[in-house]
């Protein structure tokens, strides 16, 4: 029941989003700048007089685009890689775990800053610096996960039938660590979430005329003394977010460990 | 411990020198010419080629590799494009305001969880119990770049209880510190509170309480067990603590290191980027460091296990 309570509210997510990728972006009027919260525009007006409802809602849009986006590049680079790891030891599994071991030296963000400044803004770049540093995390559990599964009998099996190893890795293996993956994928959306406004507040994450919860509250920052619901709608729409995904990774990881209790 | 402090200590190099080789392959692994982003697209070939040798780009890989190797090895990391001053020197200087920053965080976050955790263990599923929880929850899920605007509105911009933002005075400190603390605060209060629980159920607890030991005796006892482990998480924390600052310090214009990076943003003045990432990765690292050590001399088990790998 509460699964199909999750679906349904994202297949709502996904039409709410392919109507809004139909709606113009919303129109400037220079005479109603900065307008309080009202009937006509629920959430108030901009520095250029646009609906930020409207904005806000492209902007959540825009999130979920880089999220999905760093989730896509980051498990296409970390799983492969954590399941030839996992499975073969020796000196690529060591090799490749002095490497995460590097990048996870880095906290949080600051990678991606470094990255993103050689970068021009945009979207795609804003995925190809999150998604540099997310890989780690499906390459660390994928490997993990790896190991235990290919000790099963079920795999020794496959593996004296002459099975090849993609055979092996694919039909035996990956389907058997998908769980977790999933679990993970939800954590790294919320994180890419708050990264790429974080990343586009400080400046180089996406170009100002980008609608994106992070450079909404960069502009709405400066003009936060006449206009405070430009800072106050995003941040909330932001916390929202990230919060939405944290409590469904909760949800998604208890179901999987009741599972494995069983 | 002196052999658990020395294989750790040697443990560390490697990393250091992958973090190194990191930063400075940075420039390399990014698609497309950097000089484009940096200049922009119509730059004169003339300041393309200067850039170019500036940044030392013109050599082949090897050579600048070892360049950067023995530069960052004595401390020397560049010369900044847009001051000409050298980015040590710039660092250096911004640092005592980072660190007064982030002690100030520390000490609001120590001082508001410890009250918070033992409020949730000694009512545990009662309402000062889940009131101590959502503060915690809220707390952890703002953004500083959204917790410090609004801060600086309510106490700044319409009480005028506080400066808006720099360091000018005292009290400017305050705003940021807990901007910077408050999801430090929430992690070590639901910690305390959850291990507070566990020590609080412990049998030396109950040989307390059979004694005659009060109330006040038996959260005495307890407490001494519960804060060791906060006290590791605490020092891991730090180094969330250094980078928070870079937004933190952005939102407040805090004359620290992590502004001086968005400065250095702004300007795309590329060696000083380098160098003050440089800074803080190595910096996070030692304090990860610092985190094994102390947790290995609070607790044996760690120390041996650590010693024998």
């Amino acid at each position: 029941m509460r699964l199909l309570m999750q679906v349904a509210a994202l297949v709502g997510f996904v039409c709410v989003g392919i109507w809004l990728a139909g709606q113009p972006s919303p129109e400037i009027h220079l005479n109603n700048l900065f307008a309080a919260p009202s009937m006509a525009h629920l959430f108030g007006t901009d520095e250029l007089g646009r609906d930020v409802l409207l904005r806000l809602l492209q902007g959540i849009i825009t999130s979920l685009t880089v999220a999905g986006g760093v989730v896509l590049m980051a498990a296409a680079i970390g799983v492969p890689l954590g399941l030839l790891s996992g499975y073969y030891k020796g000196w690529p599994d060591i090799l490749l775990q002095r490497v995460s071991d590097i990048v996870l030296s880095f906290p949080g963000i600051l990678l991606a800053i470094a990255i993103a400044a050689l970068l021009k803004p945009g979207i795609e770049n804003i995925i190809f610096a999150l998604g540099l540093l997310g890989w780690v995390g499906f390459y660390r559990l994928a490997r993990v996960e790896t190991q235990a599964i290919a000790a099963h009998d079920f795999v020794h099996a496959a593996k004296l039938e002459g099975r090849s190893l993609p055979g092996i890795l694919r039909q035996h293996i990956l389907p058997n660590i998908a769980s977790p993956l999933f679990v993970e994928a939800v954590f790294v959306m919320a994180g890419a979430i708050l990264a790429e406004a974080g990343l586009s507040f400080l400046g180089v994450g996406l170009a100002l005329e980008t609608p994106s919860l992070g450079t909404m509250l960069r502009e709405g920052v400066r003009t936060m003394v006449v206009a405070p619901h430009l800072v106050i709608f995003p941040g909330l729409a932001l916390m929202f977010l990230t919060f939405l995904f944290n409590m469904v990774g909760d949800a998604w990881r208890d179901r999987l460990d009741k599972r494995s209790q069983n | 411990m002196l052999r658990f402090l020395g294989f750790r200590l040697l443990s560390m190099l490697p990393t250091l020198l992958g973090v190194v080789s990191l930063v400075f392959l940075l420039i390399h692994l990014v698609p497309g010419d950097p000089i484009d982003v940096l200049l922009g697209e119509f730059a004169q070939p003339v300041a393309r080629d200067a850039l170019r040798e500036k940044l030392g780009l013109n050599l082949s890989l090897w050579q600048q590799y070892i360049q950067y190797l023995s530069q960052v090895l004595v401390g020397d990391l560049g010369v900044s494009l847009r001051t000409g001053e050298p980015v040590t020197q710039m660092i250096l200087a911004r640092l005592p305001a980072t660190i007064t920053l982030a002690t100030s965080a520390m000490s609001f976050a120590l001082i508001c969880a410890i009250p918070l955790g033992i409020v949730g263990a000694w009512w545990h599923h009662k309402w000062p119990d889940s009131l101590a929880r959502v503060v915690a929850v809220a707390a952890f899920s703002m953004p500083s770049f959204w917790l410090g605007p609004v801060l600086i509105f309510i106490f700044a911009v319409m009480l005028h209880w506080l400066p808006v933002g720099g360091y000018s005075t005292t009290s400017s400190v305050i705003l940021p510190a807990i901007t910077l603390g408050l999801a430090m605060m929430a992690v070590l209060a639901r910690l305390l509170r959850n291990t507070l629980l566990e020590a609080l159920l412990a049998p030396f607890v109950r040989t307390v309480q059979a004694k005659g030991g009060g109330a006040w005796r038996c959260l005495q006892h307890a407490l001494r067990l519960a804060l060791l482990s906060v006290l590791t998480i605490f020092f891991l924390q730090l180094g969330v603590l250094l980078t928070g600052a870079i937004l933190t310090e952005a939102v407040f214009a805090w004359p620290g290191v992590g502004n001086l990076l968005v400065e250095g943003l702004h300007a795309r003045d590329y060696p000083l980027i380098q160098g003050v990432i440089l800074f803080i990765a190595v910096v996070y690292t030692l304090l990860t460091l610092l985190a094994e050590i102390v947790t290995g001399w609070l607790n044996p088990q760690v120390r041996v296990q650590g010693g024998q790998t």
